[in-house]
């Protein structure tokens, strides 16, 4: 319990950060901030009441409490073209991208894994350099063109994958909405045609954020294996007797696979990052396009809270790391 | 890092070699590119719009009718020199301000140690996206913005580099000998943290040309018609569930081509300097 207090406190140093450098960002854009928040048509008068509104006539210290005041009370701005408040337009989307990046993260898991053991219990062989080449290549790929090569052949070409234009295909009715991910809601009203109709609308843009982040993963997974395989108490049980699929399931990979959990922080920044270009390619309904609309449209709130948005949630994401971190790992809790 | 090793590290691994004869065709490429290019990269009248590749135009045309061998080549100058730019800035700063935090550890080691926990603290590609954003939408708002979210990187390496160097006996040396502390600092400890430095710089270019070309494909930074990568490949997005594959592939897969030869060669000079640390 202190522990997980501490992590915490250690995580409340990048939640300030995260929170001044969103404020400076408020406070940069060029020219007058009011002109740019109330929009390229607004009259003089309305822009003064946005500077005043804004607060901007205040002092900078003044200015940075009611920003942070305005963001715990909820109070991120109006997005000019929906006209909607920007908290309530990003918690609308905000389960779409989840669910995409959480669906490519278990994609990407799932295979990199795997193919890293495969590389470390043959070193040096034609399938360690090929894991190396196929990772070096993924991350390699832009994630916007990757999306679009596999549009063309899975979509055009195969006719395997429905069009790219969102969750769910046009003609079925999207689950009644309870968590916000249409895989959970689908099987919690047990609709399995909307289940099967948003499982293919993911499985491209899934996999697609996935091939980006198979490096870092497979990667670790190579070392750590190579490190644990060629331990002391991986020798004893190979002397013991043991299988080889005993030692290197239950003993090995479970001992390597706390390394690769470290490596989910940058997989995460990847994963969120490139959400937006993959959103965008396959014009998926999450807070990532809207954000490029807002940008397109030069409507900067929902640009600034999207930006806030994904670093509260990519703390978040370390924390949860951290905590997972440290209850997979006594030793962490014993050096206090 | 001598020719000998050189040569069994390029014996080991031929790819590293491969990569280093692509990063020359690419340097000539953004070199000479307007001489070797044999349409203006913005004429409309390089042939019917939309025509797939062809023995006159290489790689097809786009909408405008512009030939994409021509705008692909063209944009190499300008994709580098964006990645370039980025990556020296960050280098500069980021050495030093590590080096020197490194070195002299206390309030500055703190500060800037923050200061790269803070721009970590965020999805790197979404931070420049909001710095962009912020400071408005042109070309070299882009290249501060790669730089602002490369510095961490090296800020750390060079800080960590210098760290371990700081008692090292040929310092103590240099110190007795009557050198102050910044001369000890760019004579002695820079030239020594350059070959790990040098890595990141490979590693990061591919990862400062992804990075433009990602924000110039979501509208940041470069405006059509200008040639560049990223805004080619966005050109040719709405082109490809209709079949007109070559507008968006040519251009992506340069981009891709660029991005994998950095990669690699990160890893061979990697291996050639450091042959443990290889994944």
């Amino acid at each position: 319990m202190k522990l997980i207090l501490k992590r915490l406190l250690l995580a409340l140093p990048n939640l300030v950060g995260v929170i001044v450098v969103t404020f400076v960002l408020t406070r940069a854009l060029p020219g007058d901030p009011a002109a740019y928040f109330a929009g390229a048509a607004a009259t003089p008068e309305a822009v003064a009441q946005v500077r005043t509104q804004l607060g901007l006539d205040r002092p900078m210290f003044e200015q940075f409490l009611s920003y942070v005041s305005d963001l715990a009370k909820g109070d991120w701005g109006v997005s000019l073209a929906t006209g909607q408040s920007v908290i309530s337009e990003l918690k609308g989307r905000l389960p779409a991208s989840l669910e995409l990046t959480l669906f490519g993260l278990v994609l990407a898991v799932s295979v990199a894994v795997p193919l890293g053991v495969l590389a470390a219990t043959r070193p040096n062989s034609a399938w360690d350099h090929g894991v190396r080449a196929l990772t070096t290549a993924g991350v390699s790929l832009p994630t916007f063109f990757t999306g679009l090569l596999l549009v063309y052949v899975f979509y055009y070409k195969l006719g395997w994958a429905p069009s790219p234009s969102g969750r769910i295909d046009a003609f079925v009715s999207s689950p009644p909405t309870v968590t916000g991910f249409y895989i959970i809601d689908s099987l919690i009203a047990g609709d399995f045609t909307a289940l099967w109709a948003s499982i293919k609308q993911l499985i491209l843009p899934a996999g697609t954020l996935a091939l980006f982040v198979l490096a870092p993963l497979a990667r670790m997974t190579r070392a750590s294996m190579l490190g644990v395989l060629s331990s002391d108490f991986i020798r004893t049980a190979r002397a013991s007797g043991l299988t080889p699929m005993t030692v290197l399931y239950t003993y090995a990979l479970r001992n390597a696979l706390l390394p690769v959990l470290t490596t989910l922080g940058m997989v995460f920044s990847f994963l969120l990052g490139s959400n937006v270009l993959v959103e965008k390619v396959f014009a998926w309904p999450g807070i990532g396009s809207f954000a490029i609309e807002s940008l397109v449209a030069s409507d900067y709130a929902p640009v600034q809270g999207f930006v806030l948005s994904m670093a509260l949630l990519y703390v978040l994401l370390n924390l949860l790391i951290d905590l997972a971190y440290t209850w997979l790992d006594p030793r962490i809790a014993l050096e206090g | 890092m001598d020719m000998k090793h050189f040569k069994y590290v390029l014996k080991e691994n031929p790819v590293t070699g491969f990569a280093f004869v692509l990063f020359g065709l690419f340097v000539l490429l953004a070199i000479f590119g307007p001489l070797i290019a044999p349409f203006d990269p913005l004429d409309s009248n390089a042939g019917e719009p939309l025509t797939p590749p062809s023995a006159q135009n290489w790689f097809g045309t786009d909408s405008f009718g512009r030939d994409i061998f021509s705008r692909v080549i063209i944009a190499t100058r300008l994709d580098f020199g964006i990645a370039l730019s980025a990556v020296l800035i960050s280098f500069i700063i980021g050495s030093s301000i590590g080096c020197a935090a490194g070195f002299w550890g206390g309030w500055l080691d703190r500060v800037s140690s923050r200061v790269a926990d803070t721009i970590m603290a965020f999805p790197l590609f979404v931070l420049a996206m909001g710095i962009v954003a912020a400071l408005g939408n042109t070309v070299g708002n882009v290249i501060y913005a790669t730089a602002i979210i490369n510095l961490p990187f090296y800020m750390r390496v060079a800080r960590a580099e210098a760290n371990v160097r700081r008692n090292a006996g040929f310092i103590e040396a240099a110190r007795l000998a009557g050198n102050h502390d910044v001369r000890i600092l760019a004579v002695h400890i820079f030239p020594n943290i350059l070959p790990p430095m040098m890595v990141q710089v490979s590693l990061n270019m591919g990862w400062a040309i992804l990075n433009a070309a990602g924000l110039s494909f979501i509208g940041l930074g470069v405006r059509p018609p200008e040639a560049e990568w990223g805004i080619m490949v966005a050109e040719g997005a709405t082109y490809i569930i209709s079949g007109e594959w070559w507008v968006a592939l040519f251009p992506g897969a340069v981009l891709m081509l660029a991005v994998f030869c950095f990669n690699l060669m990160g890893d061979g000079l990697r291996d050639l300097i450091d042959p443990r640390r290889r994944t």
